[in-house]
């Protein structure tokens, strides 16, 4: 039986028998139908000191039978360095870090209040994406071998990264053409190789339907994710989200630029409708990646686990933060907030810190690459830098009510301003047609002149 | 006029006033197209806090040596060392700033071997406070690579003013660390974008054209410096290859900068003065000095302030 190599981010995946080479937060060759962000991958890393704890999910849709995953892992890992966690985690992680979509209603001009109500976030947007003496001669040390949760696990070490090579394909393991020479730079830095598939016996006993996040945990004062091994034989960009879970503050690559996704502006109401941020979504970034000659990470959020505002899902129990591998919050970590689901949550929840609470700040970082602008791996520093950011884009809606006072006339005309200019910055945040946009805003394709702003009552009363 | 005469004309005598056009452009440009992670009044608090110290430090340390003489504030080294710490340290806390900006200038004077200060002064400012807290950090991944072309512009021009005698270091410096970049890629089978990637960083230059090239902490003989050159590329190799840890550059060229009196005896040479000859020879030219009005100029003076540059 053959197995098939993918590439990750961290790492690069290995599937049994198919004719193509797959990738994890690499080349993933899912359908390239509906997700918004394909050939995405997502990873955790909780890092304090020299120590790590990395998870990393995959959207593998395939046959699980040909699933495969190689990670080159700084250490030898024993047995209970390695556990097989929750989806739901990156799940709810993923909800409460994503970008936001905020509501308000503007008053009405002639009363002198606010309301303001989180519509929808915007969830990642989906997937984003026998030896043994044989082994000898080519140099491979089988150096432990594991069953965890519903997953083989080898720890493999290599003298020379053909002979790994071989191993690999001896042992049904299809990997790319070109593979080697990315191995050959592990390899002479003494890094191991986690190598994962799914024991579909131990599978079926679990019962579970799709596979579950691995995790790793070690000690290395490597803070980096090999992003080269996924690029190899890559049809194309690559997404990848990166959560860090530190003690300190904000994670910012060493080797690349981080840059904050523009942020805080108001746009035309109608992106609330059903895909429509999704679409602004994808497009602004594509955009940004674009501007930046893909050259750089983006910040998508960056905030103290203790609470958030507005909050696109509640920020992640004390339970679930030490699931995803934050080692240094104990029993006694502190009040934990309150259990609660992912998904487009619709409140605002400024809940200030309170001085016990745990100390745990993340950072969600969104970076497109392929080999030829992210030559080498990724490299993080933690920083001390503990200032709030989230992508939150905000919807304002207008007053609709009836015309009592002159204020209200002055208001008309300067709504006619501001959503002209709401048209003309969601155009050059994404690159559409404005005139389409101002025509979806029933605004007029001509801007703010071509209509005349209607201040009767009845004239809005039937206008579509 | 002919081009040569218009470059001659323009060309300061002083190679620190075109350090500080060139820093502060580079910064101005860091504010506004590259959103680093520092305010405008961060940044004046900074360049306040450098001028006030090196003012207080000149005053003690004048009326100490030369009671009654006048004293004279050392502008433009200060603002070099201002602006530098402006690029690289990034901190929440103003508090941590001023006292980074205290510390810059106090290392200058305080930590001195033979009348040589022994640190580069932003050098030892922020290893220093890396060293007394984690709330600062530097972020070498600010300048990304797309600047690749104005950095070189201006780092290769700082060089060009700088005395021909002393901008050996920055050229040692980037062989020995490029060599040792191509080195580890081609040992461990790495593609050569890996190290060229590696070289075209920001944080890279700015320390190589404008922190190891300080003539003032470097070895006085050129084939002391050359080896201190070595020995902060292997250090900066080391710290980043073998211990995996950044700033390499910072922690290599301090942890070199206290081989400087060893290498000076062993490999003895002339000590630098940042004025070129005609302009050393007018020494009190109003561009060049900043005093009080009424004082008169000496000879034992203008020796005092060119030993504490």
């Amino acid at each position: 039986m053959k197995r098939h190599v993918f590439s990750v981010v961290v790492a690069s995946m290995v599937a049994w028998s198919a004719p193509t080479v797959l990738g994890f937060c690499g080349f993933y060759v899912a359908k390239a139908d509906t997700k918004l962000f394909n050939k995405a991958s997502q990873v955790v890393l909780v890092r304090d000191g020299d120590r790590t704890v990395m998870t990393m999910a995959n959207d593998f849709k395939g046959d699980l039978k040909e699933f495969a995953v190689v990670i080159p892992v700084p250490t030898f890992l024993q047995r209970e360095q390695i556990h097989v966690g929750d989806k739901a985690l990156i799940d709810h992680l993923d909800a409460y870090s994503a970008p936001r979509l905020v509501e308000y209603f503007d008053e009405d001009p002639c009363r002198v209040i606010v309301s303001d109500r989180m519509v929808l976030s915007m969830s990642r947007p989906a997937a984003a994406a026998g030896v043994s003496g044989r082994a000898r001669s080519l140099g491979v040390t089988i150096e432990a071998q594991y069953t965890v949760g519903e997953y083989d696990i080898l720890i493999l070490s290599a003298q020379q990264s053909s002979g790994l090579e071989t191993w690999l394909r001896e042992n049904g393991y299809k990997i790319p053409s070109g593979a080697s020479s990315v191995l050959s730079s592990y390899v002479k830095q003494n890094m191991r190789f986690f190598v994962a598939r799914v024991n579909l016996r131990e599978q079926a006993k679990l019962g579970f339907s799709y596979l579950r996040p691995l995790q790793v945990a070690y000690e290395s004062p490597k803070f980096m994710l090999p992003i080269r091994l996924g690029m190899v034989n890559a049809d194309g960009a690559q997404e990848l989200f990166a959560y860090a879970l530190t003690r300190k503050g904000r994670v910012e690559t060493t080797n690349y630029r981080t840059v904050k996704l523009p942020t805080d502006m108001d746009l035309p109401v109608y992106l609330k409708e059903p895909g429509e941020f999704a679409r602004f979504y994808t497009a602004m970034f594509s955009r940004q990646v674009g501007k930046e000659g893909m050259r750089v990470l983006f910040l998508e959020y960056a905030w103290d686990m203790r609470w958030c505002d507005p909050c696109a899902a509640d920020p992640l129990s004390n339970d679930e933060l030490r699931q995803l591998g934050v080692f240094w919050l104990d029993a006694n970590g502190g009040p934990s907030p309150p259990p609660g689901g992912s998904g487009s949550v619709v409140r605002p929840r400024p809940m200030p810190p309170s001085m016990n609470a745990p100390e745990v700040f993340l950072t969600r970082l969104h970076v497109r690459y392929d080999s030829a602008h992210f030559p080498e791996d990724l490299v993080f520093q933690e920083t001390a830098d503990r200032v709030n950011f989230q992508g939150r884009y905000v919807l304002r809606h207008a007053w609709h009510g009836e015309e009592s006072c002159p204020a209200a006339g002055a208001y008309r005309r300067s709504l006619r301003d501001r959503q002209e200019q709401e048209a003309q910055r969601l155009a050059s945040m994404t690159g559409w047609d404005v005139s389409e946009i101002r025509k979806t805003m029933n605004l007029g394709a001509e801007g703010p002149d071509a209509q005349p702003i209607s201040n009767k009552w009845w004239e809005r009363l039937w206008r579509k | 006029m002919t081009l040569p005469g218009v470059i001659r004309r323009l060309h300061p005598r002083d190679p620190r006033l075109y350090q500080i056009a060139t820093l502060a452009s580079l910064l101005l440009y860091g504010l506004t197209w590259l959103d680093f992670e520092i305010t405008a009044a961060r940044a004046i608090l900074i360049l306040v806090t450098v001028l006030s110290t090196q003012a207080v430090c000149d005053q003690v340390t004048a009326g100490r040596l030369m009671p009654g003489r006048p004293v004279a504030v050392n502008i433009k080294s200060a603002l070099i060392s201002g602006l530098s710490l402006c690029l690289l340290l990034r901190t929440n806390r103003p508090e941590l700033a001023v006292v980074a900006a205290v510390l810059t200038i106090a290392v200058k004077f305080l930590l001195r071997f033979r009348g040589k200060h022994l640190f580069n002064p932003t050098n030892g400012g922020l290893v220093a406070m890396l060293l007394l807290t984690d709330q600062v950090w530097v972020s070498p991944g600010q300048w990304g690579s797309a600047v690749l072309f104005v950095f070189l512009m201006a780092s290769v021009g700082s060089v060009v003013v700088m005395r021909a005698s002393r901008s050996d270091v920055t050229y040692a410096f980037i062989l020995f660390y490029g060599a040792m970049l191509f080195g580890r890629a081609l040992y461990l089978g790495e593609p050569l974008a890996i190290p060229l990637h590696r070289l075209e960083s920001g944080a890279l230059l700015l320390f190589t054209f404008f922190m190891i090239s300080d003539p003032k902490t470097t070895p006085d003989s050129r084939a002391g410096r050359v080896l201190f050159a070595g020995l902060v590329a292997f250090g900066a190799w080391y710290v980043q290859f073998r211990m995996f840890r950044t700033n390499g550059l910072l922690w290599s060229l301090a942890a070199c900068s206290l081989s400087v009196p060893i290498i000076d005896w062993l490999l003895p040479g002339d000590r630098y003065t940042w004025l070129s000859p005609p302009a050393a020879a007018a020494a009190g030219a109003p561009e060049l000095r900043w005093r009080h009005p009424s004082t008169p100029t000496t000879a034992a003076f203008d020796r005092f302030q060119r030993r504490t540059i």
